[in-house]
């Protein structure tokens, strides 16, 4: 179907307004998954379990900095205007607490599975890399991932030079891109599944011309050079492997609070820790909680901790994040989502520790 | 009794001697054989010699008050017993005993030393030889100050 | 989940060493174990006190599976005070083993509760074996009546303090590795004890003329899962539990000269 070619009809992409948005959610939830996705609540932008696009943050934006994160009011009514918040998708793929098994001295139990199918809605670029980083490690059945193509970053994030944004890469069902201007508050959805495909069909729609997939695009190419930071452009690899001595990690050291918030805050962090609770009647519970390898007890062997200092417990964080987990993994363990930059109570910068070390020399470009 | 020179060229410990430096240092030594108990040296004594243990195993000791002879080190095949007489006064430092059957090449340190002293360049790998043997032992006497095997609990 | 659930095991021997170390023979309480490599380990479960790594230290054809066990914690003391007929949870076998293909002449050097991984290597009559094991006191040594016993095993073992009625040798392990008679080239020599005791006798060994590559190294960090997914085993690029523990010295070397990594 050809009228002009500005209005030139693009396979597969749809166009939904707001009610397309909310009917969406409603198909998601009427299938049996739980829907989660952003939310405002306690001045932030968090993650929970949405009823309808009422519930979305709608005119909310955040300003975020080394050490700072402030919702404010947007001057239109967009829904997905906020970078990344105080919550990732980790905690529904990998929760905070989760029970192994139980035991009763002569037998053991695998705890039960709680078979919730999630859809995650209004995943960015960012927390879409960190879903598939993620699961890469701890597994678990996909969620199905309604993605937001990002074009409005923040000051902390530096996706693009992760190569994970600010456009949606792979592992998304659905990716939107969201656009509020003189012709309406709009979404271009575009299917990265069949099954995504197929609950498009099933929301109201117009077909996408031409134009609204330029826009996007647009958008989506502006959007990577408003980046707040950018990574050093060196083989972070290679970085940090040569860094391993620096007397840099010291200068981090002294501003560095061990406090462990950019673990808890980070999207790909995975680390846990195995802990028994035992009950009067002689059960014991296994369960293991996230941990932080800038934990004292982290490294602790027989004796004590192998890693004491501050100094050793960053180099290790940041060295694995970018770097050995590339050795472990065969990737990055970082997205640039910037979370650690904004949630840290010193402000530590990721981009500009990383960017210290090259200036010391080691790394190549 | 003579020391055969294979048994000599097989040590280790003198392998950056040229055959003809090894006989020479035959040329001041002699084979003995000892049996279980017997006392090598005692603390104090004038330091004339030394020895290469070629088999069996000997203790370096010292005598501390309510303990009776508590031994530091032994001393093994292929090792060397006895450095006191490389410098003053010229007296044992500890003592030793013979633990196990053993043979070794006795050395007449106050002949060695003629030798060194005529040969600098026999001298002067005969130091490396001694220092590499002195350095072993330092360090691991140093490891063992670490306690590496205490449980840490 | 099912990878966290251990196999329920009954404690059917428990051998005391030393003052601080047992030796407990495992068997199934149904179904059997898979097989288990020399240099491998299991994570052993104590009822309401926690889990953790423990190498094998005996592999015998019955399908039970040895350990021996230093108490150092809340756990291993748990393990250690295990009583025949306790129940003990096992999941393994997990991590590296010696590498042994083709080893001719076999150099094994132990120190400390290090000699028990590399119990099972020994004894093998297609290889000349040199064992070098230290420990702190001749009470404190391993399995010595049978090492002993062992033919076809040069035996030296040595002490950090002697008794008077200890005739075997006072000193570091080092020691002996600068004297013993060895064939460079063909030796491969398996390390395992404290880390520094590792480090001083990899550099005697590169010192007598063993390449690095012959060397094999068993490491040691904190371990809650086994199976890669807790993160607390890591050392550098490693994740001990999944490329280690038997890890080759040039690449442990670097590893091991870090600080607090």
């Amino acid at each position: 179907m050809t009228i002009g070619s500005d209005l030139e009809v693009v396979d597969m992409d749809v166009v939904l307004d707001l009610r397309g948005l909310d009917a969406l959610i409603r198909v998601l939830a009427q299938d049996g998954r739980v829907v989660v996705g952003p939310v405002l609540r306690d001045d932030a932008i968090t993650l929970a379990e949405l009823g309808s696009a009422d519930d979305l943050p709608g005119g909310w934006g955040v300003e975020t900095g080394p050490g700072h994160y402030r919702v404010r009011r947007r001057e239109d009514e967009a829904v997905f205007g906020h970078s990344a918040g105080p919550q990732s998708w980790k905690r529904f793929l990998h929760p905070p607490r989760r029970a192994l098994l139980s035991s009763d001295g002569t037998g053991f139990h695998a705890a039960p599975e709680s078979p919730v199918s999630y859809a995650f809605f209004g995943v960015r670029p960012c927390d879409l890399a960190a879903i598939t980083k993620l699961r890469q490690v701890v597994g678990g059945p996909a969620p199905f991932v309604v993605a937001a193509q990002c074009t409005e970053p923040g000051e902390v994030c530096f996706c693009s030079s992760m190569g994970c944004g600010p456009g949606a890469g792979s592992g998304y069902d659905i990716a939107l891109t969201e656009r509020v201007d003189g012709d309406g508050h709009r979404f271009l959805a575009t299917s990265g599944t069949e099954e995504g495909a197929a609950v498009l069909t099933r929301v109201p729609s117009r077909p996408a011309a031409r134009h609204d997939v330029e826009l996007a695009d647009r958008d989506v190419a502006a959007a990577a050079g408003r980046m707040g930071r950018s990574m050093p452009e060196v083989d972070l690899r290679d970085l940090l492997a040569a860094n391993r001595d620096s007397a840099h990690w010291e200068a981090v050291a002294e501003r560095c609070l061990t406090c462990g918030n950019c673990t808890m805050v980070c999207p790909t962090c995975f680390c846990v820790s195995v802990e028994d609770r035992t009950d009067l009647d002689g059960n014991a519970e296994r369960a293991q909680r996230w941990a932080s390898c800038f934990e004292i007890d982290f490294s602790y062997l027989h004796g004590g901790a192998v890693r004491t200092s501050g100094a050793s417990r960053y180099r290790q964080w940041m060295t694995h994040k970018l770097g050995t987990w590339h050795d472990q993994f065969g990737t990055s363990g970082c997205v640039g989502c910037g979370r650690c930059i904004a949630w840290c109570p010193a402000g530590i910068d990721i981009t500009e520790e990383a960017a210290a070390l090259a200036r010391t020399g080691g790394g190549r470009p | 009794m003579t020391i055969p020179m294979t048994e000599l060229d097989a040590l280790p410990l003198l392998a950056r001697l040229s055959h003809t430096q090894r006989a020479a240092i035959a040329g001041v030594s002699r084979i003995e054989t000892y049996d279980q108990g017997v006392r090598l040296f005692d603390e104090g004594g004038l330091a004339d010699q030394c020895w290469v243990v070629l088999s069996g195993c000997v203790t370096i000791d010292t005598a501390v008050p309510q303990n009776g002879r508590m031994v530091l080190q032994s001393v093994g095949a292929g090792e060397l017993v006895g450095w006191s007489w490389l410098v003053p006064p010229y007296r044992w430092h500890f003592g030793a005993t013979v633990v196990t059957p053993t043979r070794a090449a006795v050395v007449d340190t106050a002949e060695l030393r003629r030798l060194a002293d005529d040969d600098p360049a026999l001298g002067y790998q005969l130091s490396l030889i001694l220092l590499d043997a002195l350095l072993n032992r330092l360090q691991a006497t140093r490891i063992r100050l670490l306690d590496l095997y205490r449980n840490p609990s | 989940m099912t990878s966290w659930v251990p196999t329920p095991c009954r404690v059917v021997e428990r051998t005391v060493e030393t003052h601080d170390c047992v030796t407990l023979t495992l068997r199934p309480v149904t179904g059997s174990l898979p097989a288990f490599r020399p240099g491998q380990f299991a994570m052993l479960y104590a009822h309401g006190v926690g889990e953790i790594p423990i190498s094998v230290s005996g592999i015998p054809a019955d399908g039970t599976l040895v350990h021996t066990v230093r108490a150092v914690g809340a756990v291993s003391r748990a393990l250690h005070d295990a009583a025949p007929g306790t129940v003990i949870g096992v999941r393994g076998p997990f991590g590296t083993a010696w590498r042994l293909d083709g080893v001719e002449d076999l150099l094994v050097v132990a120190g400390g509760i290090g000699l028990a991984p590399l119990r099972p290597v020994l004894g093998h009559p297609s290889r000349r074996t040199v064992l070098v094991a230290g420990a702190r006191t001749p009470e404190d040594l391993l399995y010595a009546g049978d090492l002993l016993a062992l033919s076809d095993v040069d035996v030296v073992l040595t002490v950090d303090r002697g008794g008077h009625d200890w005739h075997g040798r006072v000193g570091f392990v080092t020691e002996p590795l600068a004297s013993i008679p060895l064939d460079p080239e063909r030796t491969t020599a398996l390390l395992c004890g404290p880390e520094p005791m590792m480090r001083f006798c990899a550099r005697t060994l590169l010192g007598r003329g063993v390449p690095a590559g012959n060397i094999q190294v068993s490491l040691e960090r904190s371990m809650q899962c086994g199976i890669g997914l807790c993160g607390h085993c890591q050392l550098g690029p490693l994740l001990v539990c999944r490329d280690g523990p038997v890890t080759g010295y040039p690449e442990a070397e670097p590893l091991l000269l870090a600080k607090e990594l």
